[in-house]
């Protein structure tokens, strides 16, 4: 469970990137987060894994407030959390199964574990023949289809993708999609930031829609704009 | 919802440090150049180190023997009368803590001294003829303690001409090292800067080259523990691997010279320490020296550049 009480994020620079956010998000949902460029979508996700700290306001994850966490309890809120990004951050020089599987190594997991449990997440994302490829090796939507991989791994509570279907084609953005839905069915809370009107429109979620900072529209089965 | 596992385990598994060893020698290979220079350095400051050192502790070995000795030898006046020398000699022996005192009549003196050149004595039988030499009392304290004390008290004494014990040649002997042993310390300071700094310069490298590796560590879960330690590896590989070719040539070359002076007779009253146990102690101390430097090194540059 994810909450926000009136959440304000002002950078350094002066920017004041979030004003004011107030929201609620019940375990196993899945949300998508829309807005234009520039409009705080990446600065929400950042502050659930503590990348920023707030500038106000309270955020919880699992009734913990997130300012409680001492600096070195971090890793432990951070391992319950997959998080997807845009530009994959995979490393070039592992193949695809030592990418993933240094999400669990990094956590200190037993090998025969990470085994397991890598072929595992490979078997999700349709990668099993593609284990000892190298990322170069790959198109962009099975890169995608690797960081998905190593986020949900760990098994967390919450999967955060930051536009997975940002470079990629339709067929492709697809595929992604079905692979998160069959994730958030296993009773993983899925947030997605997009600006992909085609897919919000048709596989109907809640949307929260945030606008200089702030929630405009927030919808149980919404759409990409408001008029549709 | 599946619970958050807050706190995690404090103690790191066998396999983890298996895994931040192989890490930091990776690390070691991936480096190269900067890594010979580093090693370099260290190298060079532990040679000197353990050349010091060496030199150090037989100088201290040599000053605790001459500190055993209880021997005070007394030069008379040469103008002192046979009375005023009975004299000199009835007060040495009311001080207490005299244990013996013998009469060295100058031509006695005279002869052992041309007795024990041998053969090259010869150019010196002139001198019978115009002994150069005092009469000398050889005073024998009780124990070495109050050989100090003794020879302080005589020295004040009548028709003393001036006395010669082991304190005289231990503190000459150190004014004369006092020098070497400060050029020593502030050189041995400059390399050991040189080396820390090289250490913290080929960390920052490492650190920058896995800038991405250690971003992506953080976000899924590491605990900075967890991505320091290999850090911490390569400093200490760097110094120990610094330390195996001092080690090395000290060992050996202390042990040629020991053996080389060994053989030759004359100098008895300066004796080498023997290799065994000190080049032992050396050797602990270099590879101690080398780890130090090491992780100080790294630690330089993780504090630095690793904002985790
Ligand atoms: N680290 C930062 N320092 C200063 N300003 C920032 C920082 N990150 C974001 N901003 C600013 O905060 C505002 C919101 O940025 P944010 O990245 O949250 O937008 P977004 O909704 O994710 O946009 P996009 O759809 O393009 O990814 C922008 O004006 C941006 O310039
Ligand atoms: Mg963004």
């Amino acid at each position: 469970m994810i909450q926000m009480q009136d959440v304000w994020k002002t950078y350094p620079n002066g920017v004041m990137a979030i004003n004011g956010m107030t929201i609620h998000i019940d375990s196993g949902e899945f949300v998508y987060i829309v807005g234009s460029s520039g409009a705080g979508k990446s600065s929400f996700i950042k502050m659930l894994y503590r990348e920023e700290k707030p500038t106000r306001g309270e955020i919880f994850i699992d009734d913990k407030k997130l300012a409680d966490y001492k600096e070195r309890h971090i890793p432990y809120l951070r391992r319950n959390m997959g998080v997807v990004f845009q530009d994959f951050k995979l490393l070039p020089g592992l193949t695809v199964f030592e990418n993933i599987a240094f999400a669990l190594e990094v956590i200190e997991e037993k090998k025969d574990e990470i085994k397991r449990r890598v072929m595992q997440v490979l078997d999700i994302v349709r990668l099993k023949n593609k284990a000892r490829f190298y990322p170069h090796e790959l198109s962009g939507g099975e890169q995608q289809r690797v960081a998905i991989a190593r986020a949900i791994v760990n098994n967390p509570s919450v999967l955060i993708a930051d536009e997975p279907t940002g470079n990629l084609d339709p067929d492709t953005s697809w595929e992604i999609m079905h692979i998160l839905e069959e994730i958030n069915d296993r009773g993983t809370t899925v947030l997605m930031a997009t600006h992909n009107r085609e897919i919000v429109n048709s596989m109907r979620k809640r949307v929260i829609a945030i606008e200089g900072g702030r929630i405009a529209r927030d919808e149980v089965r919404g759409t990409y704009n408001n008029e549709s | 919802m599946r619970g958050m596992k807050l706190g995690g385990r404090t103690t790191m598994k066998v396999r983890t440090y298996g895994r931040h060893f192989k890490e930091g020698s990776k690390n070691l290979v991936r480096n190269g150049w900067m890594t010979f220079a580093s090693i370099s350095a260290v190298t060079v400051m532990l040679l000197v180190v353990g050349a010091f050192l060496a030199v150090i502790m037989n100088i201290n070995h040599f000053a605790d023997s001459l500190e055993e000795d209880v021997e005070i030898r007394v030069f008379i006046d040469r103008d002192a009368e046979t009375s005023e020398q009975d004299n000199l000699e009835e007060n040495i022996d009311t001080l207490s803590g005299v244990d013996t005192i013998d009469y060295i009549p100058r031509d006695e003196g005279l002869e052992d001294f041309i007795d024990s050149l041998g053969d090259e004595g010869d150019y010196f039988e002139s001198l019978r003829e115009e002994n150069p030499l005092n009469d000398v009392f050889v005073v024998n304290a009780e124990n070495p303690e109050q050989t100090d004390r003794l020879a302080a008290d005589i020295e004040g004494m009548d028709h003393v001409e001036n006395l010669e014990y082991g304190q005289d040649i231990f503190e000459q002997l150190f004014s004369a090292t006092d020098f070497i042993r400060i050029a020593g310390i502030v050189l041995i300071a400059g390399l050991l800067f040189t080396a820390i700094f090289l250490i913290a310069n080929t960390i920052k490298l490492t650190i920058i080259a896995r800038k991405t590796e250690i971003g992506i560590m953080k976000l899924v879960g590491a605990t900075n523990s967890f991505i320091r330690w290999p850090f911490f590896i390569e400093g200490l590989l760097l110094g120990i691997l610094g330390s195996i070719l001092p080690i090395a040539a000290l060992t050996y070359g202390y042990d040629q010279l020991y053996h080389a002076i060994g053989e030759r007779t004359g100098l008895d009253f300066f004796e080498f320490l023997p290799p065994y146990p000190m080049l032992l102690q050396i050797s602990v101390l270099l590879v101690v020296t080398g780890a130090v430097v090491g992780v100080w090194g790294s630690l330089m540059s993780v504090r630095k550049f690793l904002k985790v």
